[in-house]
């Protein structure tokens, strides 16, 4: 199964793939390729032309700066995962990056790709969600940056416009917050059903902040600000758990997405499941 | 577009054209039809290779991409020589029937005790959720793997 006839160029910096991408409306940014080569091949994708910026170095790092710690749009699921500062300061991101595709997905998919193809199925956009990631973006009038919460716009759209790089993926450090990704997969494709990440502040046995971000179930990440604020200041005892529940349920009702296998009403109850065990997870009860 | 890929070891000089896929490129380009094409659709693991050293699925990944870099194929590993302890496993614990997944299920099960030379039967069954094999039911897959694991001084 080949994709349409395509033409290939490999960048060799960031502003040379900015300058390509500008001058071709049809040109696509090619990084691990692993949503857009398989899109191409079923022709749900049909680019002209292919800037490979998979050698671009300075956009694979991950380093912790100050309270941020910043993830170059070329880090794989595979470093990710791997990587002791993701571990240490936003750890519900390790793991999900652990769980996306399978081993070889996982070496070759990037986070910068992950994030620009926003399927509703996938599991970073609602990790760095909930971590309230910044997305850092260059195109040819300069930089900038979108909060996660403004850059998932709709089913596979973000904010992003044409000629646009994401370069960057900023995430505030939580080393102190205890945070979980926990998601009902598909049983044939591991794509989240329903995925729910929780990323909580907590002083004792009191929450003092919660962030709570749902994907699988919506057609983009979203937060439950309904289920943030049941939480903050609770215990997170049953009565919360349950008040979440029924918030989260009611804050995705208008973003429901389902199919013959997983309708709307089961997938949004799963989400106030799922919910539940984040909290779990992340406090590791 | 001229591309020059290392495969096991020689290095290959070619004229492709970009839309041309790893895989089609080792198979008919270069005839080494060891790597299979099953699913097509990054699923099913049978067309895994290494790609400077990782695990990929070489049916996602275009040829262009692949310039400059070096490609291990299950041919690479006995070579003329003897089998590799992989392969070895895989023959003494039965781990395939019709034997199409066996490629991609090697290349793929090598990847992992490169990153986990210790693996438990879970970590196995995760790391090869990649490779799927509709004859075996994934047991003996799972025997060779830890045998393969002990061979090799894990």
């Amino acid at each position: 199964m080949y994709p349409t006839e395509i033409d290939y160029h490999r960048a060799s910096s960031i502003a040379e793939a900015i300058e390509l991408l500008s001058q071709n409306d049809d040109a696509k940014l090619l990084a691990g390729g692993h949503s857009l080569i398989p899109a191409m091949k079923l022709r749900l994708a049909q680019p002209g032309l292919l800037i490979d910026i998979s050698h671009l170095e300075e956009l694979k790092s991950i380093f912790v700066s100050g309270d941020k710690i910043s993830i170059g749009a070329l880090a794989t699921h595979a470093q990710i995962a791997a990587s002791a500062d993701v571990q240490s300061y936003a750890p519900a991101l390790a793991s999900a990056a652990g769980i996306v595709g399978d081993q070889q997905v996982r070496n070759w998919g990037t986070i910068g790709g992950n994030l620009a193809h926003a399927d509703p199925a996938s599991d970073p956009p609602t990790v760095v969600l909930a971590y309230d990631g910044v997305i850092h973006i260059q195109g040819q009038s300069g930089s900038r940056s979108v909060n996660a919460q403004d850059f998932f716009v709709d089913l596979f759209a973000t904010a992003l416009e044409p000629g646009e790089i994401i370069t960057r993926i900023e995430l505030s450090n939580s080393s102190s917050a205890k945070s979980a990704y926990v998601k009902l997969s598909h049983p044939a494709s591991r794509y989240a059903v329903v995925g729910v990440c929780a990323v909580l502040e907590m002083n004792g046995s009191t929450c003092t902040s919660a962030r709570v971000a749902v994907g699988g179930a919506t057609m983009k990440a979203v937060r439950s600000p309904g289920a943030e604020s049941v939480l903050t200041g609770s215990s997170l005892d049953d009565s919360a758990l349950n008040a979440a529940a029924a918030a989260v349920k009611s804050d995705i009702e208008e973003f429901l997405i389902g199919d013959m296998s997983y309708p709307e009403d089961y997938r949004q109850a799963m989400a106030g499941v799922y919910l539940k065990r984040a909290v779990h997870a992340a406090l590791g009860s | 577009m001229q591309v020059k890929i290392t495969v096991n070891g020689t290095l290959h000089e070619r004229d492709v054209t970009p839309r041309t896929l790893l895989v089609h490129f080792l198979r008919e380009d270069l005839a080494l039809t060891g790597t299979k094409i099953g699913c097509d659709t990054s699923q099913c693991g049978s067309c895994t290779v290494h790609l400077d050293g990782k695990a990929l699925k070489s049916c996602t990944m275009l040829a262009v991409q692949a310039d400059g870099s070096d490609v291990q194929t299950i041919e690479s590993l006995a070579q003329d020589g003897p089998l590799h302890p992989m392969q070895e496993s895989f023959w003494e614990k039965h781990g395939l029937q019709c034997g199409y997944c066996t490629p991609g299920m090697i290349m793929a099960s090598i990847a992992l005790l490169e990153n986990n030379p210790h693996p438990s039967d879970e970590e196995i069954r995760h790391g090869l959720e990649g490779n799927l094999c509709r004859c075996t039911g994934y047991q003996n897959i799972v025997a060779a793997v830890k045998n393969a694991s002990e061979k090799m001084g894990g």
